[in-house]
């Protein structure tokens, strides 16, 4: 298992007088003991998804036939995170790291295998709880409650949300459906929502690359200030520059498994060799 | 830290286990006194007291959480009220237009050609139709946003940390204040037919209170059901609309069936089912040509019993598969 297998390299202490507390007996914040994630889908057998060929599968081969197919998307990942660590998910697309990521937050079920957590760990990401019919302003309400912010703390902050996404820059589009909203607009919504909440343990799948330069610049500054306030960030992107900035770990994930889990420059060399780049 | 490392797991690249050798020769591989090393993941949890992600809260744990959501649930509620008719011109005329029109057509089928008043003063039976279809309707729609609340808000529960009752119970309230709506044209049918508001007209408020308490109950369980089976969304409605016919909301049971050989055991079953006990003590309280006579014996316990009964049963039986909901 990794935690057992967890190598220091940091016996000498003077080699790196800024390692994280790791070194003086590191504080865990998460811990995956070989966690597998199923994922069961409906309909989607091979073959024929007509009616008849439904209906066949019933009558052929009972209740063993029905129409699910299991996708094992995790298969028995296993890691320790400590306070202060910025950790990199990186691997090919469908590799399992969003749901990885899903399964930290608690809020995938892992079929077998266990998550440990410090305190509730949360998703950058509030996009689910939006709705495009209603004007951006209740989608910051909406958003902002969803988080699980209480009313006090959504109004304290509704006008720096507003604020931060820019929206009102070229006119009063707050108060416009979001359906109305460019694509860019309303990512620099969802971000500015998703971004408002003090999080324990964060979550930032690939958050990153949304709007105008100028908007990303100042969303990067806000992932900063975030990890400052976080014990532990996690980020999924497939930009190996932001991991490079952003983390000092790096987990890389393929075929659900995790082929690799240590310093960002070892593994993103290995990664990069992988990907034949 | 950035030097600490960790062995992969099953690697199963040749090329890669051999990089591999080598950056373990390059560290320095001596374990600290002291350490964590050895220690099981659910010992090393247990040291450092981490808790279970995504373990399911004790009951009382669980109303707490609730009552934390309080406003998340109002609003969550609010907003999809809104968004059904965002997008028509007439914008929230709808909410009092789909009721009406709705009582139109049953007027029309039931009131006219089929004559199903049995002999009902017309100017009793139109309120009767009216306060029958809408407060079925509530229990309804109820349930039918039950059986969707967690499979078709998927997206929502994989994304986001909440107690998951949060969403049944927010879609129960939607319909409660849709309801509101429908009372509106209620009123207005009842005054118009020349009766006059008394003092019962507001024991309404205690019986939709009671159906709401009922509903949620209903949606909970078939929140949990749905959450497992999604077939059930194509199979309810079907379901529902028997139980609407049995229900006595297009016809009073007692005056359908005194002239025929039914056993009496079935009235008393059609009669105190729970859809036909909200809607008769509503039908009641507003109208004053439909007396109490019309109510089997001991109403408002059974009425009070079924309510707490249900959402008794529902919460917990949601609750029990709290740390399972999002999987599949």
């Amino acid at each position: 298992m990794a935690v057992a297998e967890r190598t220091e390299a940091d016996s000498n202490p003077a080699d790196s007088p800024n390692a994280p507390s790791a070194a003086t007996g590191g504080i865990p914040t998460v811990i995956a003991d070989e966690v597998h994630i199923v994922y069961r889908v409906y309909g989607g057998t091979k073959g024929k998804g007509s009616a008849t060929a439904a209906l066949n599968r019933i009558v052929r081969r009972g209740k063993a036939g029905r129409a699910v197919r299991e996708v094992h998307a995790v298969r028995g990942v296993s890691f320790t995170a400590y306070r202060g660590e910025a950790i990199g998910l990186i691997g090919s697309n469908g590799s399992g790291k969003s749901t990885l990521l899903r399964a930290i937050a608690g809020l995938l079920p892992p079929e077998r295998g266990t998550v440990y957590t410090d305190g509730q760990p949360s998703l950058l990401g509030v996009n689910a709880a939006l709705m495009n019919d209603l004007t951006g302003e209740r989608n910051v309400v909406l958003g902002g409650l969803a988080m699980g912010m209480s009313r006090d703390q959504v109004q304290e902050r509704y006008q720096h949300i507003v604020d931060f996404s820019g929206i009102n820059e070229k006119g009063d589009f707050i108060t416009l459906p979001m359906r109305t909203y460019s694509s860019g607009m309303a990512a620099r919504l969802r971000f500015s929502i998703a971004a408002a909440k003090d999080h324990d343990v964060l979550m930032i799948d690939e958050a990153l690359a949304t709007g105008d330069k100028k908007f990303q610049k100042r969303s990067e500054a806000r992932i900063r200030e975030l990890r400052k306030e976080a014990g532990t960030v996690f980020l999924v992107s497939h930009n190996n520059k932001s991991i490079r900035d952003t983390c000092e770990r790096v987990l890389w994930l393929e075929h659900g498994e995790l082929r690799m889990d240590g310093p960002t420059a070892d593994v993103l060399k290995e990664y990069e060799k992988f990907t034949g780049k | 830290m950035d030097l600490s490392f960790c062995e992969p797991l099953q690697s199963e690249d040749e090329s890669f286990n051999v990089s591999e050798s080598t950056h373990d020769g390059a560290i320095a591989v001596s374990p600290r006194p002291g350490s964590d090393e050895g220690l099981s993941p659910a010992e090393l949890a247990a040291k450092y007291g981490l808790s279970q992600s995504g373990a399911r809260p004790s009951l009382g744990g669980y109303v707490k959480q609730l009552w934390g959501r309080r406003h998340f649930i109002l609003t969550f509620s609010r907003a999809k009220l809104h968004a059904q008719y965002s997008q028509a011109k007439l914008g929230q005329l709808w909410q009092v237009m789909t009721p009406l029109l709705n009582a139109g057509v049953y007027f029309l089928i039931f009131g006219l050609i089929l004559k199903a008043g049995r002999g009902m003063d017309i100017r009793d039976y139109i309120p009767f139709l009216i306060i029958g279809v809408f407060v079925f309707t509530f229990t309804q729609s109820s349930a039918l946003a039950g059986v969707r609340a967690i499979s078709g808000n998927l997206g929502l529960v994989r994304a986001l940390h909440f107690p998951r009752a949060s969403l049944p119970i927010s879609f129960s309230l939607q319909q409660l204040q849709q309801l509101l709506y429908s009372m509106v044209i209620v009123f207005v049918f009842v005054l118009s037919f020349g009766n006059w508001p008394r003092w019962s007209w507001l024991l309404i408020i205690p019986v939709l209170v009671l159906q709401f308490v009922f509903n949620t109950g209903l949606a909970l369980i078939l929140a949990r059901m749905g959450s497992k089976t999604p077939d059930l969304a194509q199979l309810m409605p079907f379901v529902l609309r028997t139980w609407m016919y049995a229900s006595g909301v297009l016809f009073s049971i007692p005056l359908m069936l005194q002239d025929r050989d039914v056993p009496t055991w079935i009235v008393d079953v059609l009669q105190w089912n729970p859809a036909a006990i909200y809607m008769d003590l509503i039908r009641c309280a507003l109208i004053d040509g439909y007396s109490t006579e019309n109510l089997p014996p001991l109403v408002w316990p059974a009425a009070i019993g079924w309510a707490l009964l249900m959402a008794a049963v529902g919460f917990v039986y949601f609750w029990k598969a709290e740390e399972r909901y999002g999987r599949g």
